[in-house]
């Protein structure tokens, strides 16, 4: 029975199946109707569209927005470069072309016609490019010649300039082509290949304000591809500019002082966290990299053994060495284990258990307390100090100065550091924490590690007794007409809540260190200021230490961080020289130029200075900056007319 | 494991019918693509690859007994659901809509694989349950809800064109299965207020833009109806003959959006005219009457089924792929089968037609 329905339903779906054939055969149908409706009633008005009504879109891009230091000194801009390009259609015999140009102009025959070869698929009414980067003086050959040489276009359009070559290359980042990745990132979808993208430093960090709006122009052209008229034209927006908190002289004089030395160094406004100074050296040419690098250069960056391309400011993380003190003695005046009066004797090293712990002096400090423990940058007092405390009193402390954590600079990748904890060993490494290995944390060694932000930040934060303003770069945003679109105000991350009674003390010993006798950091004094500051020396190779003349790699890391005027801070540095041996002796110098370059910039401008300006460049730039302010977009503007 | 028998009761017709649509679509991918910077491969060349590819992947499936997938069905579906689910949560955003699903070595978009699991778990569902003159709307409560949640969750990608497609997959299975009047006329009214709903609420505005525009291409001729009105005059301008191999003007000149994907027809429209798309629908209408007629030739319910599915699914992407380009429909992103350039859709067609092939060869069987 149930058998026999079966059958029959088979049966009756089998039946419908002719129905369905007889629906698609009617849809198809309906297909070759509409078919023939358009290819055959109404073919002649279609191929006569297709003839003659052609719309093509030739995009212009928006020159980019500048960026100019604290000061309006422009930092990054656009300068017109002139290519020589040839609209295919309007070339009748194009070998002449090509040999009439290389006489003229004593370019490569070969290379443009490889040029010519490569874009020949493209429409013909496209600029192909020829030569790119044209001197002015070809500029001006092709225009006394222009009637020999028919479909021959002289191309204007902006190109990134650096004004001041590698100044801050890390911090202003380059520009490229926009690669495949980043067009499949959320964000980037209205990006097209060949479209130029900051790569990375405050060109990525702001590529939304910079980029400005694409335009283009809107093309009728016929069968051939021959442009027949402009049908609509959009004018690109020139790009935002960028005020950065930057110094352009300090940062010019922190570059200098580095030499060929490798390290970082970052200066920053105590009161509100902007960065004064930002560098990492080695640099680089960022304007090398907008466009085809050469071979040879960038192997000679990645050989360097200095890593010229890293970020050192941001992302190089260094263990903090003895400027890690002032954490150690904070967290030990807060917990009571230390006071002012606390003395200990130092004979060179300490003993815990079998190992033996050595105080950077062999012979010892003798009878000290904290102040003279900071000045003389002792290790025993620390050593003996951090075994009370115990790692994570220590850890707790340092986190109350944000540290171990990025503090939110606009730049990409700032990196976090790390402050070990007794939870950290066991998360990382499943294995619980030994009492000995908090001795060497307590003087910044060990795990401990801190990025130059993070380090000055840190100093900032003790001069400013526990306020910690998040550091940061960019000033305000400005649009082409100079009008202000936004501006960053300071703002504070946070309190390293800490008495002021500890605060004082630890300034005190920091006072020491640069301007007692027997101060390990007295190459930052000043003769008009006074510094309070804290050499640093960390060793890059657990065992043994750095003796002369080991391989540059294995020499230990100088430090050096300071704050100035001692009585009203106004700003913070932090100096680390990679494989610089001795905070005192490599890094103090160079705060001390950093230090120097401030003072000397805020110092009323000079009457005698100011009157004889004229025939002196560097001067007038102070006097030219309200102009250069007013018109940031001025470089773009003249790009595109 | 494979039966001799079987090898020889392959189907020749409908190994033919595909293998000559891919040959005209690996041509046409030739012209399409002759104006682009090619890096690396060509596109026609990687489309042979794919050919390739979906032709192996196809004998596997045929070589595997159809029955297997009675069982299997619901998994597929459990799986394809969380599938669906990842790619909403975790999936790579493309272009403006999240389909794709990277699974490290490479990227799968699980919706284009609904597609087949929709017919397997309709196939299955159907097969076990029984009516004899036609399902009522009852009847349909429990399909309808296996139907809709594939269906609402690559609808959220947004990805309209796939989740058309499964409905029209699924309303094709019932159509076959057998529908009351009174289920028919139920539904269309509560589609008319639906489809109100979903205008209103779940469309997005570029989606809501594209059948604005097709209703009135002049709305606007450079945003989305350009490539509307582009297409037309390109399929119009082939006339009765064509413009030749590589010498169309709309394709060579570029002005087709996506001419080697989704508009790959309106390449072939206007280089070949109105004959050479005679030729082609003629091989699209055969490959479709052909798998209808494995689907009748066939002896049990639940292969009967599997094969109106599968051929449902190449006919409505024929039809909605057609439309889209001489301008009956709005522009949805579906390719045509062994036709367009891409992948995904060379496998799952392949797929499609290993299961054809399956069937017809076991049609002796029982």
């Amino acid at each position: 029975m149930k058998e026999r329905r079966f059958v029959r339903e088979l049966l009756e779906s089998k039946q419908r199946i002719l129905v369905l054939s007889f629906v698609v055969g009617v849809v198809f149908l309906f297909l070759v109707i509409r078919l023939w409706h358009l290819q055959i009633l109404s073919s002649d008005d279609y191929h006569a569209m297709s003839e003659n009504n052609r719309l093509r879109f030739v995009p212009v891009a928006a020159a980019r927005g500048a960026i100019l230091d604290r000061t309006g000194t422009v930092l990054v801009s656009n300068r017109p470069s002139f290519s020589l390009a040839v609209i295919p259609q309007e070339v009748k015999d194009k070998e002449a072309l090509l040999t009439l140009l290389s006489t003229l102009l004593g370019l490569d025959r070969a290379e443009m016609a490889e040029r010519w070869e490569k874009n020949r698929s493209r429409a013909k009414y496209y600029p192909i490019v020829l030569a790119s980067n044209i001197s002015r003086n070809h500029v001006e050959i092709v225009e006394e010649n222009r009637l020999r040489l028919p479909g021959i276009e002289i191309e204007m359009k902006p190109v990134r300039e650096y004004t001041s070559r590698q100044l801050a290359a890390h911090l202003l980042g380059y520009i490229g082509e926009v690669s495949e990745k980043e067009l499949n990132i959320a964000g980037f979808e209205e990006y097209n290949p060949g479209d130029y993208i900051g790569k990375n430093g405050i060109e990525r960090a702001l590529e939304k304000d910079l980029h400005g709006d694409d335009g283009g122009r809107q093309l009728e052209v016929d069968a051939r591809g021959r442009v027949l008229r402009t049908v609509s034209e959009s004018y690109p927006t020139v790009g935002n500019s960028v005020v950065l908190t930057i110094d352009a002289a300090v940062q010019k004089q922190t570059e200098l002082a580095f030499g060929v030395q490798a390290g970082a160094a970052v200066a920053m406004d105590v009161t509100t966290g902007e960065i004064l100074a930002f560098v990492s050296n080695p640099g680089f040419d960022p304007s090398l990299f907008s466009g085809k690098l050469p071979a040879d250069v960038w192997q000679g960056y990645l050989d360097d053994k200095r890593h010229p391309l890293e970020n050192k400011a941001l992302s190089g993380q260094y263990p903090p060495g003895s400027t890690f003190k002032m954490i150690t003695a904070l967290a030990g005046l807060q917990e009571n284990r230390i006071n002012d009066s606390t003395s200990i004797t130092c004979n060179g090293s300490y003993d815990l258990g079998t190992s033996t712990f050595k105080c950077w002096n062999k012979k010892g400090h003798g009878a000290t307390n904290l102040r003279k423990s900071l000045r003389e940058s002792c290790d025993v007092f620390y050593y003996l100090l951090g075994e009370k405390l115990g790692v994570d009193k220590i850890a707790a402390a340092a986190q109350a100065f944000k540290l171990g954590s990025p503090l939110g600079v606009e730049l990409l990748n700032e990196k976090s550091g790390l402050i070990p904890t007794t939870e950290w060993k066991l998360k990382r490494f499943g294995k619980r924490w030994f009492h000995g290995e908090t001795i060497p944390v307590s003087i910044g060694q060990g795990a401990v590690l801190l990025t130059p932000i993070q380090m000055v930040s840190m100093t900032a934060t003790i001069a400013n007794d526990g306020t910690i303003y998040r550091p940061h770069l960019v000033k305000r945003i400005v649009d082409a007409d100079g009008k202000t679109l936004r501006e960053t105000k300071p703002e504070i991350i946070g309190t390293a809540s800490f008495s002021k009674e500890s605060f004082k003390l630890v300034k005190q010993g920091m006072l020491d260190v640069v301007n007692a006798p027997g101060g390990t950091g007295g190459a930052a004094r000043q003769y008009d200021v006074k510094v309070a500051g804290k050499t640093g020396t960390s060793q890059v190779v657990r065992m043994g230490g750095s003796k002369a003349g080991t391989a540059y790699q294995f020499r230990d890391h100088a430090l050096f961080v300071a704050f100035a005027p001692f009585e009203k801070p106004e700003i913070a540095v932090a100096v680390v020289i990679e494989h610089g041996e001795h905070g005192g002796a490599a890094a103090a110098p160079i705060a001390s130029r950093i230090l120097r370059a401030y003072f000397d910039g805020k110092k009323p401008p000079r009457k005698e200075a100011a009157a004889s300006s004229q025939d002196d460049d560097e001067d007038t730039d102070e006097n030219v900056t309200p102009a250069v302010m007013k018109k940031p977009g001025i470089n773009g503007e003249a790009s595109h007319d | 494991m494979i039966d001799r028998r079987l090898l020889t009761n392959i189907d020749w017709i409908l190994a033919g019918l595909v293998l000559t649509v891919c040959l005209l679509g690996i041509m046409n991918i030739y012209s399409a693509t002759t104006p682009y910077k090619i890096v690396g491969i060509a596109y026609y060349i990687k489309q042979l690859y794919w050919m390739l590819a979906g032709i192996t992947i196809s004998l596997v499936v045929c070589s595997l007994d159809y029955h297997i997938l009675e069982d299997l069905s619901y998994w597929f579906y459990g799986f394809l659901i969380l599938l669906l689910l990842a790619v909403l949560i975790v999936g790579k955003r493309s272009m403006g809509a999240t389909r794709w699903l990277n699974l490290g070595l490479f990227n799968i978009q699980p919706s284009e694989l609904m597609k087949i699991v929709i017919i397997v778990t309709f196939a299955r569902f159907f097969n076990n349950f029984h009516t004899i003159g036609g399902l009522t709307v009852r009847d349909l409560l429990i399909p309808l809800s296996l139907l809709a949640l594939p269906a609402v969750l690559i609808m959220k990608q947004p990805d309209l064109g796939t989740a058309t497609l499964i409905i029209l997959i699924a309303i094709s299975m019932a159509m076959y299965v057998g529908l009351r009047w009174s289920a028919i006329v139920t539904f269309i009214c509560i589609t008319i207020p639906m489809a109100w709903v979903g205008w209103a609420y779940l469309l997005r505005p570029y989606q809501k833009n594209r059948i604005l525009d097709f209703l009135n291409p002049e709305r606007s001729r450079l945003g989305s109806g350009y490539h509307i009105i582009q297409s037309k005059i390109a399929v119009g301008s082939g006339g009765f003959t064509g413009k030749g191999f590589v010498k169309g003007t709309q394709s060579q000149l570029r002005f087709l959006p996506e001419q080697h994907t989704d508009f790959a027809f309106s390449v072939f429209a206007e280089e070949w005219g109105f004959i050479g798309c005679l030729v082609l629908i003629f091989l699209y209408l055969s490959l479709v009457l052909w798998g209808l007629n494995i689907a009748r030739r066939c002896n049990d319910r639940f292969g009967g089924l599997l094969a109106v599915g599968v051929t449902a699914m190449l006919f409505w992407h024929v039809v909605i792929n057609m439309g889209m380009v001489i301008g009956m429909f709005p522009v949805v992103g579906v390719p045509l089968p062994f036709f367009s350039y891409g992948g995904t859709s060379m496998i799952t067609s392949m797929v499609a037609i290993g299961l054809l092939q399956n069937i017809s060869m076991r049609r002796f069987m029982f």
